[in-house]
């Protein structure tokens, strides 16, 4: 009995300690953010001495951090909503409708999936230029607003459904857009939260490609928004930390709030992915 | 008839359109123009190979092929391994310990920019590890400030941040070892380290590969860690550059060399491309074990 209270002490230490460094780095970007210009931020000290929340304020009289905040926050939503419908409605068909070119469809949306966006992303800024769409928030929503992965994950949870409901709502004479509708998208509700959360987290996220086909700042995202905020006030780190501190909150009451998708959702990635 | 012929067109044009427009139609387009000298002012002539010759004579590529090499080795090893014994710290339910894996997923959704700003104030050469370094009697590293050094704080930070999401597919995998095997492991008499490597380290050997595969595509890709440390620079003198920034800075802007910039995409393509394979047909030799 004593060594099981043993182990039991070791394993508690050990997450402890891997809690401390996972959580540490944050820690002590928000303390940096909350201390006083007086305060020397240089010194190691986790306790501020006169805390005060009022860099959160002056980092938007720097840069428009809030601004920022809005055109990630357009992006991501677009992207939540035309990654449901989109990655659904071709799901739907790839899994529910037979049709000739069925095949050549779902080879399209496989290829994509093996196409790394680091390698076509200059000749993308072209196609962009080309539609006269470099410099705006659409140009960074479109090339993410379907992806394949999605419309396969789709697919795989209306496979999973069986077919008799739908047989019996075809003989009631239901059309295929009031089957998917009312009988298909309801049953695969898991799959959409994950589809949605998971575009949510990537548009968010996105760096590399707002950071090639934005050039004004009043355009950028939170995320160019702020690499510009540390590479100008690089001098007062209170500012950047508040600027960090602001663009991860949103994302952790999120995580909080629907945590057992996230988890679902990683499983899932990895199998697919 | 369950539905018109064009139906089913209508319920893909969406999804199609975007993959086409926005993935296929630019990947050809790439192939094309990595023939070309094309500049970012448009049009550029057939010049045949000449890109690809240019390259094999170009330090920089060379420079920046070596170092998303290096990376990919270098954070392989670390992300199969610490996420493993973490996950099985983690996965015993005891009381917290919902807290403890939902503290450890934290640096996974932090957007990889608000990462790459915090560990840039922590390495910094007055951030809070070297007052550490110097509180134990060391002298101050320039973290960010030597090319080599640059490249291993980087390959930290992207450690640090895979080892939740990594933690969450081994808790997973971890999940369907059978419990008996552990169990007569014991009656065998086998301590915790030799059960380790004898009973779950072969159960796990198909969700290992998986996360070699993955961490070794994710870490040739690297970018915006390196980008962030350095401030946009790709460390002193650009020497720490990955393919992935150089792609970038070759690319980008109206001084941007497009022709160039796509024969090295191609290559990039390639050799993910080549990871991707080797990752399937290890998966395969792995199902038929």
């Amino acid at each position: 009995m004593k060594r099981a209270h043993g182990s039991l002490a070791l394993r508690y230490l050990g997450l402890l300690a891997i809690l401390a460094i996972s959580i540490g780095p944050f820690l002590w970007q928000f303390v940096t953010s909350i201390k006083g210009p007086n305060e020397d931020v240089f010194v190691p000290d986790f306790v501020p001495d006169d805390p005060t929340f009022g860099n959160y304020a002056a980092v938007a009289d720097v840069v428009p951090v809030w601004s920022f905040a809005l055109n990630s926050l357009g992006v991501a939503s677009v992207n939540v909503v035309t990654n449901c419908l989109g990655a659904a409605m071709a799901g739907y068909a790839l899994a529910r409708l037979k049709f000739r070119g069925r095949r050549f469809a779902a080879v399209i949306f496989a290829s994509s999936i093996l196409v790394p966006f680091e390698a076509i992303m200059i000749s993308l800024f072209l196609v962009m230029r080309g539609f006269g769409l470099t410099n705006t928030l659409t140009a960074v929503v479109l090339p993410g607003a379907i992806a394949a992965l999605n419309v396969l994950l789709m697919r795989n949870a209306f496979l999973a459904l069986p077919a008799e409901v739908e047989e019996a709502a075809i003989i009631d004479g239901a059309n295929a857009w009031q089957r998917f509708t009312r009988l298909a998208l309801p049953s695969v509700k898991g799959t959409l939260v994950v589809v949605a959360l998971f575009s949510f987290m990537f548009s968010w996220d996105d760096f590399l490609w707002p950071l090639i086909v934005l050039s004004d700042q009043e355009k950028y995202t939170l995320t160019i928004g702020l690499a510009y905020l540390q590479g100008t006030f690089v001098q007062n780190q209170r500012l950047v930390a508040a600027g960090t501190i602001i663009a991860v909150v949103p994302l952790i009451l999120l995580f909080l709030l629907l945590q057992k998708h996230f988890f679902r959702g990683v499983g899932e990635g990895a199998i697919k992915g | 008839m369950t539905h018109r012929p064009y139906t089913p067109w209508l319920f893909l044009a969406p999804g199609l359109a975007i993959c086409l427009l926005f993935v296929i139609f630019p990947f050809f387009n790439m192939i094309v123009l990595a023939f070309t000298d094309a500049s970012a002012l448009g049009g550029g002539q057939f010049t045949g190979v000449d890109n690809f010759v240019r390259m094999a004579g170009d330090p920089k590529f060379w420079a920046a092929a070596r170092n998303s090499l290096l990376y990919m080795v270098g954070v392989v090893p670390p992300l199969v391994l610490l996420p493993l014994l973490i996950a099985m710290l983690a996965q015993k339910v005891v009381p917290g310990i919902g807290i403890f894996r939902t503290a450890f997923f934290t640096p996974v959704i932090a957007s990889t920019v608000v990462v790459g700003l915090i560990w840039t104030w922590l390495l910094d050469s007055r951030g809070l590890v070297n007052s550490v370094v110097e509180a134990l009697g060391g002298t101050r590293i320039g973290f960010l400030t030597d090319s080599t050094l640059l490249l291993i704080s980087s390959m930290v930070v992207t450690v640090w941040r895979g080892l939740g999401y990594y933690m969450v597919i081994y808790l997973a995998a971890l999940a369907n070892v059978p419990k008996d095997l552990h169990e007569a492991a014991m009656v065998d008499g086998a301590g915790p380290v030799r059960r380790f490597w004898s009973v779950t380290v072969p159960s796990l050997r198909p969700t290992m590969v998986l996360v070699a595969a993955l961490s070794a595509v994710n870490g040739f890709r690297v970018f915006s860690e390196i980008y962030l440390l350095s401030g946009g620079t790709g460390g002193p003198g650009g020497a720490s550059t990955t393919l992935v920034m150089l792609i970038q800075s070759v690319g980008r802007g109206l001084t941007g060399e497009v022709g160039y910039a796509s024969a090295l995409s191609v290559v990039l393509f390639v050799i993910l491309l080549g990871l991707l394979l080797i990752t399937l047909k290890l998966n395969r030799r792995e199902d038929q074990l």
